[in-house]
């Protein structure tokens, strides 16, 4: 293994099957540094808005002229038009935009907005004792949600990167005015209580064809422009975010849905809701029953894979339908 | 030698179009006919929804040429079954068989709609909000984009989606009222419902004046 390999642990392992002494090596070594490249960690609750509301971004209309601006926008575009932009779709391995889980283009309250992650990072962490960097927490993005590992770069930009400096011109200029250092309201996904009764993922499909199915699809692989322009997005499969993503949660897919989908009925920044917590949560767990890129952390099985990584409400190495889940797609 | 073959693939071109020929035309000539000449009892469609299906822009009637098929099918059951009122169209759509509204809405799919927008007159500073609601949305009033359902251009998704590119804006604005006032019922999941219900009428009038500003693209079934 190379300097270059340690420092991109994640470069290069396209292949889950790949020895899993490299695997468990590389990410020894990252771990130590960098937890936020090893673990998309799950976010702390935002306090409710007081009188004031949420924080205002600057119109999109805004975006100043010069150096700076072309930055902002450029920033924008790779966040929204992921798979087009010319520098961020190198490091696309599925087929995902930013934009997809982050609503209005990563500015709307409970919908995990960047003004809402700007002010957090630098962030200490005494569990791994380093400070995650926004910069690290993007390349996490990209080697989970966006399945970097399987893209024509083979993992996440490089550490400083224009396509990094980009979007977090972007995340600046839409934060401008929000206090540093605090959890705003808005921050994240507003989690969702557990429903009493058991969550059921055959209840959840029942919601899914009634609700989810006319825009992502019957086989929840979602729909392209002739253009391969994204419609709607692939909530599993190949082209969906990976098995080590924060989505493949059950509790964080449920609090993205409830105030996020369907599409045009909840309403995020108004905190509206279509569907009840156990809808919410049934099909929450539904779409995460079925096969997505293997985890890149895959430590050689999937009973492995799962002791070390998925002690948290997910499916991964579960059996559902017959099928216990963890093989991967792709 | 380059004859010849032009020859042989011309014969069979010609022996398959004689093959094809009566499943095609019978749909497209009872469609053409309903539409140019009217049936028992119905109007041709075409003295409202113009002879090349292209709308009736100061009447507010639609642009039918390029709409999806079976969106125009399901629309002429909704407007039959009650789901979908309108004192023109309903006592028409309730008077074509199963069979015609397919047939109609095969010939209007496949006519290639006007190239120049059907507009208006429209002050810039609306036309701009206009476009922004329909690129954008408004998240603070949980408006999503338009051309995140409807297309990136409007000209439509499926069935499911239609194209509101190029459609008159009367029309549209018609058709954002009747969902608020719920005289339209029709939509998969009450999609469309829950955003005309969050539009203002000052925003109904902007964005619907930025579609009809916009050219129609035939919406392909599987877009
Ligand atoms: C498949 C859905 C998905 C996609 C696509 C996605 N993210 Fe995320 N993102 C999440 C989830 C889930 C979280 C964590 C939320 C939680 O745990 O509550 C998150 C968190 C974040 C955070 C931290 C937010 C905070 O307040 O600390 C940033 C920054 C971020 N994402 C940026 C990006 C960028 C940049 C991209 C594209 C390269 C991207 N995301 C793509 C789902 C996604
Ligand atoms: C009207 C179309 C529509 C409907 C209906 C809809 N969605 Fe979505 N969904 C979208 C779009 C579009 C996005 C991408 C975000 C955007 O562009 O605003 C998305 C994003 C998502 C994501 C983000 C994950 C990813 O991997 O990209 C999840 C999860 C999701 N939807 C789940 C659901 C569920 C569950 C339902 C049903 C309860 C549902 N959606 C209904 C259109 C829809
Ligand atoms: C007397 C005038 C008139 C005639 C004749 C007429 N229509 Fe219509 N049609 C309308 C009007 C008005 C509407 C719009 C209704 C509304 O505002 O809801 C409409 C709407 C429609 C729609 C819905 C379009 C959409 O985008 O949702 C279809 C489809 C349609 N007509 C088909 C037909 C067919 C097929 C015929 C002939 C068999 C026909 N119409 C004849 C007046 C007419
Ligand atoms: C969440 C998805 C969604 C969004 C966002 C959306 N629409 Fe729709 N729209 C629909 C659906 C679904 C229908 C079709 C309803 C039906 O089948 O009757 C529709 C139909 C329409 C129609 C009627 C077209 C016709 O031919 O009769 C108009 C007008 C319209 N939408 C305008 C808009 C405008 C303007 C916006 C943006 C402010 C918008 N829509 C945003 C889902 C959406």
């Amino acid at each position: 293994m190379t300097a270059k390999d340690i420092k991109h642990p994640l470069r290069g392992i396209r292949n889950p099957l790949l020895p899993a002494v490299l695997a468990l090596f590389a990410f020894s070594v990252n771990a130590q540094d960098d937890e936020t490249l090893t673990k998309q960690v799950e976010l702390e609750q935002a306090p409710a808005p007081g009188p004031e509301g949420y924080h205002q971004p600057p119109s999109l209309d805004d975006i100043p002229e010069g150096p700076f601006g072309d930055s902002v926008r450029s920033g924008w575009q790779a966040f929204v038009n992921t798979r087009q932009h010319p520098e961020a779709k190198r490091f696309v391995g599925n087929k995902q935009n930013c934009g997809n889980c982050h609503l209005a283009s990563g500015l709307a309250a409970n919908s995990a907005p960047m003004w809402g992650a700007w002010g957090i990072y630098p962030k200490y962490r005494g569990k791994n004792d380093h400070v995650n960097t926004m910069d690290e927490r993007i390349r996490g993005c990209f080697t989970y949600s966006m399945n970097a590992g399987g893209s024509e770069a083979g993992g996440p930009p490089e550490p400083d990167s224009q396509v990094l400096k980009d979007m977090q011109a972007f995340f600046f200029w839409s934060a401008k005015g929000a206090p540093i250092g605090e959890n705003l309201p808005g921050r994240g996904y507003a989690a969702v209580p557990k429903p009493e009764n058991e969550i059921s993922v055959s209840r959840g499909e029942e919601v899914y064809q009634d609700q989810c199915a006319v825009c992502h699809g019957n086989d929840g692989s979602g729909k392209f422009a002739d253009d391969g322009r994204q419609i709607f997005p692939p909530l599993w499969g190949a082209g969906a975010y990976n098995w080590g993503a924060g989505m493949h949660r059950i509790n964080t897919a449920a609090a993205f849905i409830k105030y996020n989908m369907p599409l045009g009925k909840a309403s995020p920044v108004e905190k509206e809701a279509a569907l009840t917590d156990q809808q919410a949560w049934d099909v929450a767990a539904f779409i995460n029953s079925h096969e997505r890129p293997q985890d890149p952390r895959w430590e050689g099985s999937k009973a492995s894979t799962d002791e070390k990584w998925h002690t948290h409400q997910c499916l991964y190495n579960e059996t559902v339908r017959g099928h216990t889940l963890g093989d991967g797609a792709g | 030698m380059r004859g010849r073959y032009r020859f042989t693939c011309g014969l069979f071109g010609f022996s398959f179009l004689i093959l094809l020929m009566p499943t095609i035309s019978a749909a497209n000539e009872a469609g053409k006919k309903l539409a140019l000449q009217g049936g028992e009892g119905v109007q041709p469609c075409s003295s409202c929804h113009g002879a090349q299906g292209g709308g009736n822009a100061a009447a507010g009637w639609p642009r039918l040429a390029g709409l999806n098929a079976d969106y125009m099918v399901q629309q002429l059951n909704a407007l039959a079954n009650g789901t979908r009122s309108n004192p023109l169209m309903a006592p028409i759509a309730s008077s074509l068989s199963e069979q015609q509204r397919k047939d109609v809405a095969e010939y209007f799919a496949n006519l290639t709609p006007p190239t120049t927008p059907p507009g208006g007159d429209v002050d810039q500073k609306i036309l701009k909000r206009g476009k922004v609601l329909a690129q954008r949305g408004d998240w603070q009033q949980g408006i999503p984009a338009c051309t995140s359902c409807h297309g990136l251009k409007g000209q439509g998704v499926g069935a499911a989606f239609p194209s509101i590119a190029g459609q008159p804006a009367m029309y549209l604005q018609n058709q954002i009222k009747a969902w608020q006032s719920g005289s339209r019922q029709n939509d998969p999941n009450g999609l469309m419902a829950s955003v005309a219900k969050r539009l203002s009428d000052e925003d109904s009038q902007a964005v619907t004046a930025w579609f009809a500003s916009l050219p129609a693209e035939p919406s392909k079934s599987d877009q």
